[in-house]
């Protein structure tokens, strides 16, 4: 099975962390993958993407063209993306920051106010990790399992500190 | 050893280390900038050399030096850094010296863009600065394959005394995949009979040089060095065959553009046509045979490329244009679609059964 | 008896200069000094583009042949690969003050730990010729044939004046070479910059005023005398920069 995640939203909300806590889950698991950032002069604040692609055989082009998962963040990203996402995919809208619905009725669509929820649990800069959260509990590509390990590989030793407030924010995510 | 995530660009950094290059020396831009502060960050703490020189021109140069005295060196740059190189890169490759140079690509031309391209083709496999030279250049199109092309461009290039060329492009560089790095091996300081390192008095002076002013000497040490190439040609060509076995239609792709044709060809295959890749691994030398054996069982080919179509040539050439050649291409950073390698498939098919 | 003898540290081969040129007297000087410091088993040489490009012929250590106006950063490769070596760059004006300015700048203020010889006879020698960027105000040269003008061609680089202004530079001096006394404190000083660098105390150049009787169009003789009458004003002698003797004052 191959599973094509893109995340989207801008520079400064943890697109590229989500996506790199998403490859460390799989490479745990002894999956096939590749991690690719969209990567520009803004450092922060530009719009920001992210390819996942976790599968069971080696991966092909580590571009998303077609996302199975599309995790959006922001009203471009969605207003960009959700035409690409195969039929029968599941996009996963912050409902904070997306005023619209989704319009297409042949995918699944979860819309969680992720920026509200962070905000509210004193975790402000962790929406993308809580969207993650929900993302593991909807979709059957990988499982809630062994989060601890993939949340201390992607947060490094230097940060460590962070540790707790990513497994908070996942936690949040998945029982929302 | 187990498998870590790891950008192309930082697994290119610590597969040098690795292989026992202790001299870096570069110049910031984009898409490399990590393998350069890689670099930064490990060389001070085992005894290495991470130098960030005023510029491109005095990086490559740098290289000559370390070069000159027989020891591991690099720099990594992108399009526009690697032309400021040329000129250094010639004078390494006139002076016979072991170097790895790594183009991490862009777009282009002039400041070009800075997402990927495989637009510096022409540059890299035909010389690239001025004189009759070569250098010997690997694509990688993994992150596995970025560390273990990087050690495979240091033993090449050690082994005949030519600078070889990592050409990757910013996909790559940029992206994370698992890789397996090779065993560190210590850097190894030999003797040679050519470097300079202090006569101790004790031996004639070693000259490092590409001065030749009697033409007879020039032509002779040109002569000579395409001996070199002639043997690199004979023994060195890497190419991956892809479901080629029972191919009547051959793709030719390289790099990141070889990942997306892979899932192009199953695409086709499930449609029933019968259609495999050829992959070269090394762009010089060219598998020329592997293409030409292919022309023998394909009725077509179809060149996939991030340019406006470089490679193109040396594949019309390698099978002496006895079957059509059509391109599949994107430019300026854009990265054709699966579906669109897919479209050039099928019309590639096409166009062959219409021929009959 | 004292016999009048070639430095070790020069090979047989014979000098390609013209009659009347300075290259000989300096690949003189450098050559005593690497003999008189006991290092030439251990010196690397870097040759310039230029007059002094065969300079790889002349010198008996190891000599390598840098691209014009790399041979700071050629030099900078050598020394980190092999810090214990001796490692020298010969330079002309083009090659560094031209085409290399940007490596003998950074190379200077890194205060890499080699030794710059630069040789300024304000013209390209081995073109024929040209203005060079240290040649003088109203000098005429095949591409300046109305004479320096300052307005279109901009003024000469005095370098010792420019590096001597970073931080960074061990060592800057200027010396010439038009007559015994100037010969004889060149030597001192050339000496001085190879041995700062044993020493480990970084970046040393030494800025040659020499003569092109060919190229100037003037009799060797006149060409000695020129240095004193034009160069020599426009290009004051002395030592510019002695960070270690600075500092040792400042005790």
């Amino acid at each position: 099975m191959t599973t094509q995640i893109l995340i989207a939203g801008f520079g400064g909300q943890g697109i590229l962390f989500a996506g790199k806590f998403l490859a460390n889950k799989g490479l745990l698991e002894g999956r096939q993958l590749s991690w690719l950032p969209s990567y520009g002069p803004e450092m922060r604040g530009g719009t920001a993407n992210c390819s996942v692609v976790l599968s069971d055989e080696p991966v092909g082009s580590p571009i998303v063209n077609k996302p199975d998962v599309l995790i959006v963040m922001n009203l471009p990203s969605l207003d960009k993306y959700e035409d690409a996402v195969v039929p029968g995919g599941t996009i996963f809208v912050d409902s904070t920051l997306i005023g619209r619905k989704v319009r297409r009725n042949d995918v699944r669509v979860f819309y969680l106010p992720a920026t509200q929820l962070a905000q509210r649990n004193g975790i402000a800069t962790l929406a993308n990790m809580i969207m993650i959260g929900k993302v593991l509990k909807e979709c059957d590509f990988t499982g809630f399992d062994n989060i601890e390990d993939a949340v201390r590989t992607v947060v490094s030793a230097k940060h460590a500190d962070l540790f707790d407030v990513n497994l908070k924010a996942l936690k949040l995510g998945y029982e929302s | 050893m187990a498998k870590v995530l790891m950008k192309g660009n930082e697994a290119i950094a610590e597969a040098a280390i690795r292989a026992g290059c202790r001299h870096y020396f570069g110049y910031p831009i984009t898409p490399q900038t990590e393998l350069a502060a890689y670099m930064a960050k490990r060389m001070p703490k085992i005894g290495g050399v991470f130098l960030q020189a005023e510029s491109e021109i005095a990086a490559i140069n740098m290289v000559y030096g370390v070069a000159a005295t027989g020891r591991r060196v690099m720099t990594s740059s992108s399009s526009p850094g690697v032309s400021l190189k040329q000129e250094g890169i010639s004078y390494i490759a006139g002076s016979d010296l072991p170097a790895l140079i790594v183009n991490v690509q862009r777009g282009g031309p002039g400041l070009g863009g800075i997402q990927p391209s495989q637009s510096d083709y022409f540059q890299a496999t035909k010389g690239g600065g001025h004189g009759d030279y070569h250098l010997i250049v690997l694509a990688p199109c993994s992150v596995q394959e970025m560390a273990d092309m990087t050690a495979l461009s240091f033993d090449l290039a050690d082994k005949y005394r030519v600078p070889s060329m990592l050409l990757a492009d910013g996909t790559i560089g940029q992206m994370m995949e698992p890789v397996e790095l090779p065993a560190p091996q210590e850097p190894v300081f030999e003797e040679k009979d050519w470097a300079v390192t202090g006569t101790k008095c004790q031996r004639p002076h070693h000259i490092v040089n590409s001065l030749y002013l009697v033409p007879e000497e020039l032509e002779k040490k040109n002569f000579e060095r395409f001996e070199t190439y002639r043997s690199i040609e004979e023994n060195e060509v890497r190419y991956e065959a892809f479901r080629m076995e029972d191919a009547e239609y051959c793709v030719v792709a390289f790099g990141i553009a070889a990942r997306v044709a892979k899932n192009a060809i199953v695409a086709a295959r499930n449609e029933g046509i019968k259609v495999g890749l050829i992959r070269p691994i090394t762009l010089w030398p060219f598998p020329k045979k592997a293409l030409a054996d292919a022309a023998k069982q394909c009725k077509a080919f179809l060149s996939v490329e991030l340019s406006m179509g470089q490679m193109i040539e040396d594949v019309k050439l390698a099978i002496d244009c006895s079957r059509p050649v059509q391109l599949c291409n994107r430019a300026g950073g854009m990265i054709p679609s699966p579906d669109e390698v897919l479209a050039s498939i099928r019309e590639l098919c096409r166009k062959a059964q219409q021929e009959v | 008896m004292t016999v009048f003898e070639k430095p070790k540290s020069l090979t047989d081969a014979e000098l390609h200069y013209c009659p009347g040129c300075t290259h000989g007297i300096i690949h003189r000087l450098v050559a005593e000094a690497i003999d008189a410091l006991g290092i030439e088993g251990r010196t690397i040489g870097v040759a310039p583009v230029g007059c002094a490009v065969m300079a790889y012929n002349y010198f008996a250590c190891d000599m390598v042949e840098a691209a014009h106006g790399r041979a700071p950063a050629m030099a900078t490769g050598i020394k980190r690969s092999l810090p214990d070596r001796i490692v020298f760059t010969y330079q002309g004006d083009g090659d560094l003050a031209s085409i290399g300015m940007a490596e003998t700048v950074h190379a200077a203020t890194r205060n890499e730990n080699i030794t710059v010889i630069f040789v300024n006879n304000a013209i390209y020698g081995m073109t024929g010729g040209q203005m060079a960027p240290t040649s003088l105000p109203g000098q005429v040269t095949q591409t300046s044939p109305y004479g320096r003008d300052v307005a279109t061609a901009g003024y000469p680089v005095k370098v010792a004046e420019l590096l001597s202004g970073l931080d960074g530079p061990e060592f800057i001096a200027r010396v010439a070479v038009n007559n015994v006394k100037n010969v004889n404190n060149a030597k001192k000083v050339i000496q001085k910059a190879f041995q700062n660098q044993i020493d480990g105390k970084g970046f040393s150049l030494v800025e040659v005023v020499s003569a092109c009787p060919t190229n100037w169009g003037m009799t060797p003789q006149k060409a000695l005398e020129w240095i004193d009458e034009k160069m020599i004003p426009y290009y004051p002698l002395g030592t510019y920069k002695d960070k270690s003797a600075a500092e040792e004052a400042a005790k």
